[in-house]
């Protein structure tokens, strides 16, 4: 095994483009794993620990750029918990605090595990995948980078330098079943972001299909439905929250496994679709904004 | 198959004839003969490995060992007070409490009730548990380990 470690992404980009077959490794805390058990023996790793720049968090015209190499920790500071708390309040669901120091948003996405906590977030509030390597740097929509169960886009030589965030205004709701509260993979997930100046609703599932993936039909059926005002959001007919959580349980497809029976993932998933629009939603007639 | 250095506790060592794949768990405990940070899982899942990296908590058994060269690399033996026989202070409230029974999990416990306080001198119960739900312990029921996390936090809070 042969461990290089640049210190620039330009480096990092010249060494997976002369060993495309290299391994990124970020975090460890999913390869790590993998190499302890002997699931996977690389031949040449490329790792990310020194270069800064991939740790970069910035907000560019409305949209938050977190490098790929952020890590869970960082998630968590206060100017991410202020333009995106979704992402905050996944990101502590995470492991523990040594798994949160050490692994990376990038990592989560690159493993692409319909549980990686901060998918569904990411896909409900729109978020794209900055990548670059031998096809050129390119942006991608994040539905279409999460290809498969534990399957990306990226491509042998390519590096993600980047997720782009829209920063919306509005509440964001992250919750997770599991049988801790540390230390847990999802049985069930599920993100709602509600954005009060493009006026839709973003609803992202996971551990509930193959990938994690938007619930765009209840998103559709719910929006038509709401009240807007600039400051809230709300549903006159209280019933249709029942409903929509029914549309959203709909689309979930789940499996049994040894964390959890299908049938069970289906009613967490429709027991927080109401719960989270709850919280995020005013239930019945629109109050007046005040003049 | 080559050498790197690594440096553990402010001490430069050079691994040699080590496979590259090496976690720093293992490197640490049978090649540099430092057996403080306990190998349990060696999947990240129960913290008897903590260690810092570069002033970061995390688990051994998930750092590339040679991936670390030219971090600063802290294990329960480098917060050791140099005198034979004397403890930290927050050694001292474990053992104050009968927060240690077989012992296995109190290295990577301490490690993080150190890196808590060094964060947050006088942490909340609920900024405790998290701290520590990392850290997995067969014996104590944890009730001991929170009772020794106070008694140090008190005992700084004094000292000030
Ligand atoms: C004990 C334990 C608990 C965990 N708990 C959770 C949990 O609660 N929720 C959860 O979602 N996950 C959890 N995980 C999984 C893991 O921590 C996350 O998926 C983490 O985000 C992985 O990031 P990393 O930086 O450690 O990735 P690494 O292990 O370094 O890499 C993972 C994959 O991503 C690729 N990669 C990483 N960065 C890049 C990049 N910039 N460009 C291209 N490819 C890249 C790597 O090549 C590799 O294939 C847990 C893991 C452990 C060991
Ligand atoms: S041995 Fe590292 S976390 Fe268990
Ligand atoms: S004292 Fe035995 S595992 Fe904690």
């Amino acid at each position: 095994m042969a461990v290089l470690l640049p210190t620039t992404i330009d480096e990092t980009l010249a060494a997976l483009a002369a060993t495309p077959a290299a391994l990124v490794l970020a975090g460890g805390t999913d390869v790590m794993v993998d190499v302890n058990e002997g699931r996977r023996r690389p031949e040449h790793v490329v790792c990310l620990r020194r270069v800064e720049t991939l740790r970069a968090r910035s907000v560019e015209n409305g949209t938050l750029v977190l490098g790929a190499a952020t890590t869970y920790t960082e998630l968590l500071e206060p100017e991410i918990a202020a333009v995106a708390p979704a992402i905050t309040d996944a990101a502590r669901t995470v492991g523990s605090p040594q798994i949160r120091n050490a692994g990376t948003i990038g990592g989560n996405l690159a493993t692409a595990s319909p549980a990686g906590d901060t998918l569904p977030v990411l896909l409900a509030l729109g978020a794209s995948v900055e990548i670059d390597g031998p096809a050129g740097r390119r942006r991608i929509a994040l539905q279409d980078f999460l290809v498969g169960p534990k399957r990306s886009a990226l491509e042998p030589g390519d590096l993600m330098i980047a997720v782009r965030i829209p920063i919306r205004r509005g509440p964001q709701e992250y919750l997770k079943v599991g049988t801790r509260n540390a230390m847990v993979i999802a049985v069930a997930s599920l993100a709602l972001v509600v954005d009060l100046d493009a006026r839709t609703v973003g609803i992202g599932l996971g551990s509930v299909g193959p990938t994690a993936f938007l619930a765009a039909a209840a998103a559709e059926w719910l929006t038509p439905r709401l009240v807007w005002a600039d400051d809230r959001v709300s549903l006159p007919q209280a019933a249709d929250a029942a409903t929509f959580a029914g549309l959203v349980a709909a689309a979930a497809q789940p499996i049994d496994d040894h964390r959890s029976t299908a049938r069970y993932r289906t009613h967490a998933i429709e027991v927080m679709a109401s719960r989270a629009l709850r919280r995020a939603v005013q239930f019945g007639a629109p109050h007046r904004a005040a003049t | 198959m080559n050498a790197y250095p690594l440096r553990v506790n402010g001490v430069e060592h050079d691994v040699v004839d080590a496979w590259d794949g090496e976690n720093l768990l293992y490197v640490l405990r049978e090649r540099l003969g430092l057996p403080a940070a306990k190998a349990a899982c060696e999947q990240g899942e129960c913290g008897s490995c903590s260690v810092m990296v570069d002033g970061r908590l995390v688990c051994a058994c998930l750092v590339l060992a040679s991936s670390a060269i030219d971090a600063d690399i802290v294990t329960p033996e480098g917060i050791q007070p140099s005198a034979h026989g004397e403890l930290t202070p927050v050694q001292d409230a474990f053992v104050s409490e009968g927060a240690v029974q077989c012992g296995f999990c109190t290295p990577g416990l301490v490690m993080a009730v150190h890196d808590l306080l060094n964060r947050e001198p006088a942490p909340s119960d609920l900024a405790v548990r998290e701290a520590l739900s990392g850290n997995l312990c067969r014996c104590t029921g944890y009730g001991r380990v929170l009772a020794a996390v106070n008694r140090a936090a008190h005992a700084a809070a004094a000292a000030r």
